[in-house]
Order: structure tokens, then sequence, then C-alpha cells
């Protein structure tokens, strides 16, 4: 029944994070969405999983939308959209039904046991993984201070034709 | 087992939201706000085909890569955003398509 609950208000926070016209208003829709979803998740056994969402999807996406949208200004969505709403409605619904079609026959397969420890599979098992997120990362960090970076030009000296010695010696006296 | 069908509806609703999102929306912060919500579907569906697959701590681990890559996406994306706000001066998506004309 919780979990249902849950369900419930995900469902409801991404609807209206879709129909907020404000992306502030989104981006903190957004947040409910993912506070939810690690509930979930949580509810599903994925433990350290939900904590990482928690943090990362509800904590700091969140303040680096607030951030851009305080940076690229707040103003709402124009009333037509790019594709009509019956159209994105349809489409949406067929990839739903096709997903539907590939996951259905999953529900109830049993879960052997000896599966190795979370840590065991990130740490050893995927460890080529994990270096590749840590320099994801890091190409992510240089990739944006290179993007956001102001560039200063510089003031063009200016030219002045040379003395001659007489002229000189006319300034000097 | 519950548990189980109850995400896969959650995941089901979240990816319909989503694309809807990202066909209609016109606000470039908002493209990338719909792109997140798919992601969240994508992450879920991971933990649910580890789960289904007798391998729920692969499944985990695989979701941990998803949510990094996600991020950085989603940072990216943010500071390409904002450096065609400070361009062009919108984020309309159909304004900013005219840049190719």
């Amino acid at each position: 029944m919780f979990n249902v609950m849950v369900l419930i208000g995900i469902l409801f926070c991404g609807i209206q994070t879709v129909r907020s016209a404000r992306p502030i208003n989104a981006a903190l829709w957004l947040a409910g969405v993912s506070a939810l979803a690690a509930i979930l998740l949580y509810g599903l056994g994925a433990y350290q999983l939900a904590v990482i969402e928690l943090s990362v999807g509800a904590g700091l996406v969140t303040v680096l939308f607030v951030f851009a949208i305080s940076l690229a200004g707040d103003e709402p969505q124009p009333e037509q959209g790019g594709v009509s709403w019956l159209l994105g409605t349809a489409l949406a619904l067929a990839c739903s039904l096709l997903l539907i079609l590939f996951t259905l026959p999953l529900i109830g397969i049993s879960n052997p046991s000896g599966d190795p420890s979370f840590t065991e599979t990130v740490w050893h098992e995927r460890s080529l993984d994990m270096l590749v997120q840590i320099v994801l990362l890091f190409t992510c960090a240089l990739s944006v201070v290179g993007l956001l970076a102001q560039r200063h030009e510089k003031p063009k000296p200016v030219l002045t034709p040379a003395l001659s010695i007489e002229e000189k010696q006319e300034q000097t006296s | 087992m519950m548990n189980q069908a109850v995400a896969l509806v959650g995941v089901i609703g979240l990816l319909a939201i989503g694309l809807y999102g990202l066909m209609t929306a016109r606000n470039l912060l908002k493209v990338i706000i719909a792109l997140q919500l798919t992601s969240k579907a994508a992450l879920i569906l991971l933990l649910l085909a580890g789960l289904a697959s007798g391998h729920p701590n692969l499944g985990q681990s695989i979701a941990l890569s998803a949510i990094v890559v996600d991020t950085v996406t989603a940072v990216i994306a943010l500071a390409l955003a904002v450096k065609v706000r400070q361009r062009c001066g919108t984020l309309d998506v159909r304004a900013l398509s005219t840049l190719r004309r």
C-alpha cells in the first residue's frame, strides 16, 4: 500500500514537472520525483542506490538547476509547444506500450542467491567503469569551466611613430 | 514481486511523461528537465532488470553509472543553455532553430 502511494506521488510530481510553465517550479517538482524515486528504490532493496539518488538527484542536480535558472532567467514557457499535445501523447503512449510488451515477462522471475555484494561488484568486477566515471566527472568539470569562462580581452597597444633624435632632444629640453 | 510490479508501473508512467515533455517543451531548460525524468525511469528499470535476472547488485552498480552519466549530461546541458541564453537572448527552442537557416 505504501509503495502504491509513493507511485502515485511520483506520477503526480512528474505530471506537475511537465505542466509547470516556469522552469524553477519544474525543477522543484523534479526534486520531488527524485526523492520519491529514492523511497521506491529503498523499497526494492537498493539501499546504497537510494541514498545516492537522494543526495545527487534530489540535492545536487536541483541546486544546479536553480543556479542555472538564476543565470539564464526564469522565462515562462510559450503556450504552443513544439509538437501538438495529441501527437505527443500518442507517441508517448506508443513507447510505453512497447516497454510494457518487453518488460512484462520479467516480473516474477526468482532471484538466485550467490550474487557478490554491491561493494565487491562496484570496486572489483566493475573497476574499469569506476575509472571511466572518475575521468568523466573531471572532464565534465573542465568542460563547464571552459564553457562558462569569461573572456577578458586585453586592450590593444596604441602604436606611436618612432621619434627621431632631434625630437627626443626637444622633448628632454 | 508486488514491489517490482509497482516500480514497473512507475517506470512506464515516468517514461511516458518524460517523452511527452521532451516533445512538447519549448524552453531549453524544460527540455533538460524532461530528459531527467526519462533518465529516472531508465534508472529504476536498470535496477528492475538486475532483480529480474538474479543479479541485483550488478543492476545497482550499472544504475550507479547511469546516475553519474545522467548528472554529467545535465551539468553540460545546463552550461550550454546558459551560454545559449547569453549569446542569443532566448531559450525558446523554435527561435534557436532559425539559426541554421
